[in-house]
């Protein structure tokens, strides 16, 4: 048990730093620094952004992205052998076919589903393969909520102004185009599914804004949006009884001998160690993100299973990413207590009133400058200007003072708004609605992936991509309440555009390995050896001291 | 130089996250029994840190890791003591003389429901969910949730057909299981809620009227003109386009600010 006395969950010299906070806080309300410029944001992104600062990241040396740069760990993946022998698996033996082959059962997988079988494909024609249960993924994390503008004062193409200018101006616009656009149909479906967003009194929903936005158009389920979405649309898709496989994923996608289309997958059973062949007409892959990666040693925020999957498999395939070079940190990550390092504290919580503040009692930032510039600046208070509050375990944080929410917005707000997060820190002693919390920036969101098109289609024909996966629609940074978004308006649309793909679709493809004898090649050619194996499918947290002492010979 | 030594420092304050804990690291230890085997494991981890820092991997049993996905039910009793605990692991702190077992799934069945055609009304609940009258009143799924929620009292509102309530009660529910594999009637408390939510989601407001003026606006194409604008722009124009928004956002944002 810690030795050192903790006073309402903080040890006795963070407490101090929370005294001085406490005395400038009256001053504070309804007092927020300015916003920065644009040239300014320039500026703090070059000095501390992880992407922006030297190291971490290199060149792609191979296949279709050759001399992209992309962080260090992304690169390794792609640089690896595949998970499997290919002499070991068996193709003669086909275990599923299926029209509709979905990899990743989080909004993105789940609304392309639906989608897809109101499109026509019968449910027995669908197949959506997990690689742990079916609703595992970032998706069920999301706190904050969901743009759509919805509102009066709002409209499609003001939300893509705020989004390309969030995204650096390098979204691709068509993208973007069909996600603003789409959003308030999205929003539509899902609440006639039956999601529960926050309302007013008088039945309204409840909008707020977000980091980036210059209207109130973020639609929030408490602090619970992606898993009150998730467990809708999933009981939507039990109810049509669509066939689901878990713990089952995908470790190598299957290509025609002839053409580079992609026709099935080989699953790996996680639990038996069996592997089964799928052939499909048409693939959708929505496997989610790369957090679990810990690019540039950071904590995270994302799913045990973000390890990256897709992009690994697609780029085999000869996919084309995008963006690979960019990642997202969400400012305010919980740095303290040790027991929750890295998990997200929603913006939602600054888009009511929460200021970043830092040791000495004062705010040194507008609370919702987009993501990557926040982040910038928290890590430059810690590390440049020194005015970070040190923890036991020798992490740097900037508080962020909760309290304000409920002096703003009145009694019982927090509790009211925040059930989560007040529920994680009361299991480690701490009291949000009291007390500030210790927040440093945290990976978040893998801004690019597999290149499409606003159909969800990519270069490789039968391979559909949606969701976090994908690149394009966020550009360089993705702006908060996006990508819930990202995931049901492109799971949506993959699952149409499968639907359309697939009809009259009569010849049955051949499946094979020809794309991995063609990326073997270019390893040939460029004189590199493959290194380790991927998809890794799970991140690797068993002490040093087990795994150097372990005798492998089960 | 600065600038490197920056991602450095974060990199090594981090390290124990995400790599695992490292052994010289440690000052305070804690003995749990993992399904009854005994092992020492840092004091300052939570059960889930605890069972890796001890040499499992999780295939089940584990998820999003941060109390949100309901995978890593755990049940434990404390040296000494009669009662039969329940906890996330990844949102639990390992306590010494914890005896622990993981519930990798709960076996539940689940109505199939049309939400187009299922009747909105009082008895819709009994109708899909019989066993609920069932319920003997005994806490025991309020007592067994990890989320603290009122689970009794939701499922008392089911029997009343009280959907509102049901939503209420139940909205933080992660369906982790362990008020159903708890219950001594046999209800699966979480589908019961799943159902009343779905319902109450649905059918209880009104359609939103700002919402389906603008999905006619979008599909009449109101909005294509503008578009068309925007997607023209290039270079700097768009970037002032954006700027412009930007300048404009106070007046929208404030407390109370135009709806």
């Amino acid at each position: 048990m810690s030795e050192y006395k903790l006073i309402g969950g903080y040890p006795e010299d963070m407490r101090k730093s929370i005294e001085k906070l406490e005395k400038t806080r009256d001053r504070r309300v309804g007092r927020l620094p300015k916003g920065m410029t644009l040239e300014e944001r320039e500026e703090v992104l070059n000095l501390c952004h992880p992407d922006y600062t030297p190291g971490g990241k290199r060149k792609i040396p191979i296949g279709v992205n050759k001399g992209d740069t992309a962080p260090t760990e992304v690169v390794e993946l792609l640089e690896a052998n595949p998970a499997i022998d290919t002499k070991d698996i068996d193709l003669s033996n086909i275990d599923y076919e299926t029209d509709i082959l979905i990899i990743g059962g989080g909004l993105t997988g789940t609304a392309a589903a639906l989608l897809a079988n109101d499109n026509g494909v019968p449910v027995e024609k669908i197949l959506l393969v997990n690689k742990l249960r079916h609703g595992d993924s970032n998706s069920i994390m999301a706190q904050g909520g969901t743009q759509a503008a919805d509102s009066p004062v709002d409209s499609p193409p003001i939300h893509y102004l705020d989004a390309i200018g969030g995204g650096h101006f390098t979204n691709k616009p068509d993208v973007l185009k069909a996600l603003v656009e789409e959003a308030p149909i999205a929003l539509k479906w899902i609440v006639d599914l039956g999601v529960l967003f926050d309302r007013t009194e008088d039945g309204d929903f409840v909008r707020l804004p977000g980091g980036g936005t210059s209207r109130k158009r973020m639609h929030a389920c408490k602090d619970y949006t992606g898993l009150e979405e998730l467990r809708v649309i999933r009981d939507e898709f039990r109810n049509r009884k669509i066939p689901v496989l878990e713990f089952c994923p995908v470790v190598e996608l299957l290509t025609d001998s002839v053409t580079d289309k992609v026709t099935g997958a080989v699953l790996w059973e996680m639990e038996t160690g069996d592997y089964k062949i799928v052939r499909a007409k048409a693939t959708i892959l929505a496997t989610g993100g790369f957090g679990r990666l810990h690019i540039r040693g950071f904590p995270t925020t994302n799913h045990y299973g973000a390890t990256a999957d897709g992009i690994v498999l697609a780029y085999r395939a000869g996919a084309k990413l995008k963006d690979t070079d960019t990642v997202q940190y969400h400012p305010t990550g919980a740095a303290y207590p040790q027991q929750i390092i890295g998990l997200l504290l929603t913006e939602k919580l600054r888009s009511m009133g929460a200021q970043p503040i830092n040791k000495e009692g004062e705010a040194f930032v507008y609370p919702l400058e987009p993501r990557d510039v926040e982040a910038s600046r928290i890590i430059k208070e810690c590390y440049i200007n020194d005015m970070g509050v040190t923890t036991p375990t020798g992490m740097k944080g900037i508080w962020l003072d909760t309290p304000l929410i409920d002096i703003i917005n009145g009694p019982a707000t927090i509790e009211k708004s925040f059930p989560g997060m007040v529920r994680m820190f009361k299991r480690f002693g701490i009291d949000m609605i009291k007390d500030p919390v210790l927040i440093f920036p945290t990976l978040h969101y893998q801004n690019g992936g597999v290149e499409t098109d606003p159909e969800g289609r990519t270069n490789i024909k039968g391979l559909f991509v949606a969701g976090e996966a994908s690149g394009g629609v966020h550009g360089k940074n993705r702006l908060m309440g996006n990508s819930t978004l990202d995931c049901i308006v492109f799971g949506r649309i993959s699952g149409k555009t499968a639907a359309s793909y697939i009809k009259g679709y009569k010849k049955k493809d051949k499946i094979s390995f020809r794309h991995l004898e063609k990326y073997g090649k270019l390893f040939k050619d460029a004189g590199i050896k493959a290194k380790g194996r991927a998809p890794i499918l799970l991140p690797e947290y068993r002490g040093k001291a087990v795994l150097e002492r372990m005798i492998d010979v089960f | 130089m600065v600038k490197k030594d920056i991602m450095e420092e974060i990199a090594k304050a981090n390290k124990s996250v995400i790599k695992g804990v490292d052994k010289k690291d440690i000052e305070h230890w804690a003995t749990i029994y993992i399904m009854g085997k005994a092992y020492r494991v840092p004091a300052d981890l939570t059960i889930m840190q605890a069972m890796e820092y001890a040499g499992y991997k999780f295939i089940r049993s584990c998820g999003c890791r941060a109390g949100f996905c309901g995978a890593c039910s755990t049940i434990y009793r404390l040296k000494g003591d009669y009662k039969l605990q329940t906890a996330m692991a990844c949102q639990t702190r390992v306590e010494d003389g914890m005896y622990l077992v993981q519930l990798p799934f709960s076996p539940a069945e689940k109505p199939i429901y049309d939400i187009d055609t299922v009747e909105y009304e009082e008895n819709s609940f009994l109708k899909y969910f019989p066993e609920i009258a069932r319920c003997v009143s005994c806490n025991t799924c309020t007592k067994a949730c990890p989320q603290d929620l009122e689970v009794m009292d939701f499922i008392q509102a089911a029997l009343r057909g009280d959907f509102k309530k049901v939503a209420e009660l139940s909205f933080d529910c992660i369906q982790c299981g362990l008020c159903a594999i708890r219950c001594p009637a046999e209800i699966v408390q979480y589908n019961v809620a799943q159902f009343g939510r779905i319902m109450y989601g649905k059918y209880g407001f009104k359609e939103n009227e700002f919402l389906e003026k603008r999905v006619t606006e979008i599909k009449e194409g109101k909005f294509d003109k503008e578009f068309k604008r925007l997607l023209s722009l290039s270079g700097n124009k768009i970037v002032d386009v954006y700027k412009k928004q930007q300048a404009t956002k106070s007046k929208y944002l404030k407390k109370g600010g135009k709806k």
